[in-house]
């Protein structure tokens, strides 16, 4: 089937069938940053925006998000800048694969919430898995950026 | 000149060189790579049967599919068997796997491989194959597996290339034997008191979030490319050539980034099978495994139980330790040898004080599950869980603090540790780390227990751990430094990153030894055909041993570098200074940098500006670390809540503080998933129950508590600049702690992870 949607802010048309998963479709478009972690809804690897909401790519159909728009990090790269080097002063990208799915969610988070406490991040996040981290540096990392942001310093 | 720090050397907690690129999402893994023109997808039909032989096998009707380029069976392969574990040849795991055989031995071994245009036309070639299996009897209790007349290799062809490891394939062993110094029974017989119990630890899955992948094409030059998500482009490239039958020259293998490894990516799991694909249809392949794939039939950690035999006085001296590890290979051997020997060698030692004798016997048998292989640890974590928890268990028994019995009894810098190949403590500062560690987690405080206004109890537990710093006169590593134009360097390294950062740290070493900006130094790694050799990242091996080459190749470098100076300035080179990257003349009137040398090198110079360095040490100098954690047990439901959890590493000097905190962290909280999360169940057809994330439950932000990691280094001689490793002991300290700790609310000692709600709950505990 035909769906037409925008991504990042473009407008793409596509060919799609109706048991493709808008994951698989988005990687195949390009949006690389998009990662499979477990392929059933569980670890937050896949986490894009479907109309500036937080959804799990892996679970969505793509046909479902026709006439939608969808965003994914390679459109938010600004966005996240402001950010993430808080969280690689941490070392806490690590291998990295899962860096993209809680990127998008820490920006979902910040700008809902542009001053959340610890338990307010670790809560917004604890659908995204880390196997690496420890979770602990990312949360340092975070926490960096909106004390520097209080501080003026950026 | 610049300070180490500032230049991001030693000591600086710099970034990873490739963070950037990794937290904006950029495609730099296998899967986001470009795929070759016409690159074929390559999927596995596998075994439904835990031991079964294939009756007949039909691939006719799979065969004629369109879209479908090719279907493989155990009749297309070559018949010389091999192992897929990443050793250093020639390897202590038996060559015991065909690419496919006609014997199949575990839910999910592989039963035919299918080359296909694209996914779907390879998934409806799986299921046009049709296969009429033989079920055998199978082997699914490891205790029941010696001597069972069911064998998982029957077969004549089945060889070790190292038979000291003990393996009879007509008794299930792949491996077995006995070592010790002095007379345990007699030491034993004369001890006021005798710990004894069995311990045991699941095979629980290393869940690297990128799962096994592979592409393979033929290059220019006819020759195998193999891309792929490995911590071991070396021994992978060796393995692919035993298993075709193809020199190994006609191999080149490189590593991507990688999304986790945690020695998953130390077992060839998925690469020979594209490669097998590649060689025939001379068309590129890829096969990526999904998680399910990755969970049935992946290479998890061996699963053990431990029985510990602990002998002390009255007065907490630890006089005797006899272990017997029993350890569960599954249906193949990988690693399956070297996994048991540290349950014992990186146990024992950390009571080298006051141990008079010890023995250690083990057998790994052969089961009908799935392959285990390398898990970060590496047996030293059953066995650290089994010695330490019985340890908790003489200080409760004895009314003795845990921390005063570890006081008396840890090994100390200078003392030989027979248990640990006889190999002296050169840095040790464990003493340092119980104190601290004590001091820091308020040890006096929370130790004793308390029973909070809601009926949930707040306790306290501690571990002591060890790991080696590589394979003792067996790993090297190496490092090739080219001086570029600008003055900055490339540095060419076979060890893989595969999250760890290594390659940053490694950059760090050399901006110290050049005197250089951690900017102007550019890592490449790791390319078959381009790094020089390494035995690849495993075993806590890539600071230490490949750091020192990095060192020394550096020193040899800037002694190339030294001879063009002295043309250059007119100077005799042994007067020369070098400083800030750049060469002075003793009088410092004169100087030439890098820069310059190196655009004059490109000028009528015949001094190569690169240089390579190999290093491997008789020695594998342990780091040391002690954990302490609070837990909140909830009587009722049986939950138990990590609240603190603080470590104390000494891991020699630290390169980079960030990253070598983030392991710890990352470590410990994947032994709290193994203590009181993640769980194997096979049921009685074989089958593995957590096929996927959604049982196997890995921790969360909020089940970790609050982590506090710290150092108290010592100073490793053999180490560039004072270094040891820290990879893999971060992972060894939660188990026996988080059990002491809930020995402690419950009165109950649990023996088998993992300490899940239901058995505490219910009191599945034993009693003391």
């Amino acid at each position: 089937m035909e769906i037409t949607f925008t991504l990042n802010g473009k407008p793409v048309s596509v060919s799609v069938s109706p048991d493709t998963p808008l994951l698989d479709l988005l990687r195949s478009l390009g949006m690389k940053s998009v990662k499979c972690g477990c392929e059933n809804t569980v670890c937050g690897l896949c986490t894009v925006f479907l109309d500036e909401k937080p959804v799990l790519s892996c679970s969505v159909p793509a046909a479902r998000v026709s006439g939608k728009s969808v965003t994914t990090l390679e459109g938010l790269t600004e966005e996240a800048e402001a950010f993430i080097g808080f969280i690689a002063d941490q070392g806490a990208d690590q291998c990295g694969f899962c860096n993209p799915g809680y990127v998008m969610n820490t920006i979902a988070l910040l700008r809902e919430n542009p001053d959340p406490t610890d338990d307010e991040i670790r809560a917004c996040l604890a659908g995204n898995l880390c196997r690496c981290s420890g979770y602990e540096g990312q949360l340092r990392g975070i926490r960096a950026f909106l004390d520097a942001k209080k501080e003026g310093k950026r | 000149m610049k300070n180490p720090i500032e230049r991001g050397g030693v000591g600086a907690s710099v970034r990873k060189k490739d963070s950037m690129q990794l937290l904006t999402g950029k495609p730099v893994y296998l899967d986001d790579l470009p795929e070759p023109a016409g690159c074929l997808t390559v999927k596995l039909l596998r075994s439904p049967h835990a031991n079964a032989l294939i009756r007949e096998i039909d691939v006719t009707a799979a065969i004629s599919l369109p879209g479908v380029a090719a279907v493989y069976t155990y009749l297309d392969v070559p018949s010389e068997r091999y192992t897929e574990a990443g050793q250093t040849y020639p390897e202590t795991s038996p060559h015991d796997r065909l690419i496919l055989d006609r014997h199949l031995r575990h839910v999910g071994d592989p039963v035919a491989i299918v080359a296909a245009e694209n996914e779907e036309a390879a998934e409806k070639a799986l299921a046009a194959i049709r296969v009429t299996y033989d079920p055998l009897p199978a082997v699914l209790d490891f205790r029941t597996a010696k001597d069972n007349p069911a064998l998982v290799h029957p077969e004549e062809d089945w060889h070790s290339l190292c038979p000291f490891t003990g393996g009879d394939p007509k008794r299930n062993l792949c491996a077995s034997g006995e070592e010790g110094e002095g007379d345990v029974d007699a030491v034993l017989a004369s001890c006021d008191l005798v710990i004894e119990h069995p311990y045991h630890v699941k095979a629980v899955n290393q869940v690297p979030f990128e799962t096994f992948r592979t592409m393979t094409e033929l290059d220019a030059y006819g020759r195998l490319r193999v891309v792929s998500s490995t911590q071991i482009v070396f021994h992978v490239r060796r393995i692919i050539a035993h298993a075709l039958g193809i020199p190994k020259s006609a191999v080149r293998v490189e590593k991507p980034r990688i999304g986790g490894g945690f020695g998953a990516k130390q077992t060839a799991v998925s690469e020979v099978y594209p490669a097998f694909v590649t060689w025939k249809t001379g068309r590129p392949a890829k096969l990526v495994y999904t998680r399910k794939e990755s969970l049935e039939a992946g290479s998890p950690r061996h699963e053990m139980e431990i029985t510990v035999c602990l002998g002390a006085m009255n007065d907490g001296t630890i006089r005797a330790i006899d272990l017997y590890s029993l350890s569960n290979t599954g249906a193949y051997g990988e690693h399956g040898w070297a996994t048991v020997g540290l349950t014992a060698h990186k146990s024992i030692p950390l009571y080298t004080s006051s141990v008079e004798a010890f023995r250690f016997t083990y057998d790994v048998v052969y089961t009908n599950v799935q392959s285990s292989g390398a898990y970060r640890g590496f047996g030293a974590t059953q066995g650290i869980f089994a010695v330490e928890s019985a340890v908790n268990e003489l200080a409760s028994r004895l009314g003795m603090d845990p921390l005063e019995i570890r006081l008396k009894n840890c090994v100390k810098e200078g003392q030989t540790m027979p248990a640990y190949y006889n190999e002296p403590a050169s840095s040790c500062n464990l003493t340092g780390c119980l104190t601290e560690c004590a001091e820091k987690f308020g040890w006096k405080e929370k130790y004793p227990v308390r029973v909070m206004p809601d009926g949930k109890i707040r306790s306290a537990g501690m571990a002591m751990a060890m790991q080696g710093s590589g394979i003792s006169g067996i790993d090297v590593g190496s490092a090739t430094v080219k001086l570029e134009d600008d003055g900055g360097y490339t540095l060419l390294i076979g060890a893989a990153d595969m999250g760890t950062g290594c390659d940053t740290i490694l950059a760090q070493m050399l901006a110290d030894a050049m005197e250089c900006p951690l900017e102007k130094i550019a890592v490449r790694g790791a390319d078959t055909d381009l790094s020089p050799y390494d035995s690849g990242s495993y075993a806590s091996s890539t600071t230490f041993v490949t750091g020192k080459a990095v060192v020394l190749a550096a020193d040899e470098l800037k002694g190339k570098m030294r001879k063009i100076a002295a043309k250059l300035l007119k100077a005799d080179e042994e007067t020369l200074l070098f400083e800030d990257n750049t060469f002075f003349t003793a009088d410092r009137t004169a100087s030439v940098t890098a820069a310059a040398l190196a655009n004059a090198s490109m000028d009528g110079n015949d001094v190569p500006v690169e240089a390579t360095a190999t290093n491997s040490h008789p020695f594998s100098p342990p780091p040391f670390m002690v954990g302490m954690v609070e837990t909140e047990t909830d009587p009722g439901t049986g939950s138990v809540k990590i609240l603190d959890y603080q470590a104390v590493v000494d891991c020699g000097t630290v390169i980079n503080p960030a990253l070598a905190r983030v392991q710890a962290e990352g470590g410990i909280v994947q032994g709290i998933g193994m203590t009181l999360f993640e769980d194997i169940h096979y049921g009685k057809d074989g089958k593995l129950a957590e096929n996927s994330l959604m049982q196997y439950k890995i921790p969360t932000r909020l089940d970790i508590g609050r982590l506090h990691v710290d150092f108290a280094p010592s100073y490793e001689e053999a180490g560039p600049y004072g270094a040891k490793s820290i990879g893999e002991i971060v992972i060894n300290t939660p188990a026996p702690a988080i059990a002491h700790a809930v020995y402690r609310a419950t009165g109950q000692w649990f023996r088998t992870l993992p300490i899940t709600p239901d058995k505490v709950a219910l009191g599945m505990g034993e009693d003391e």
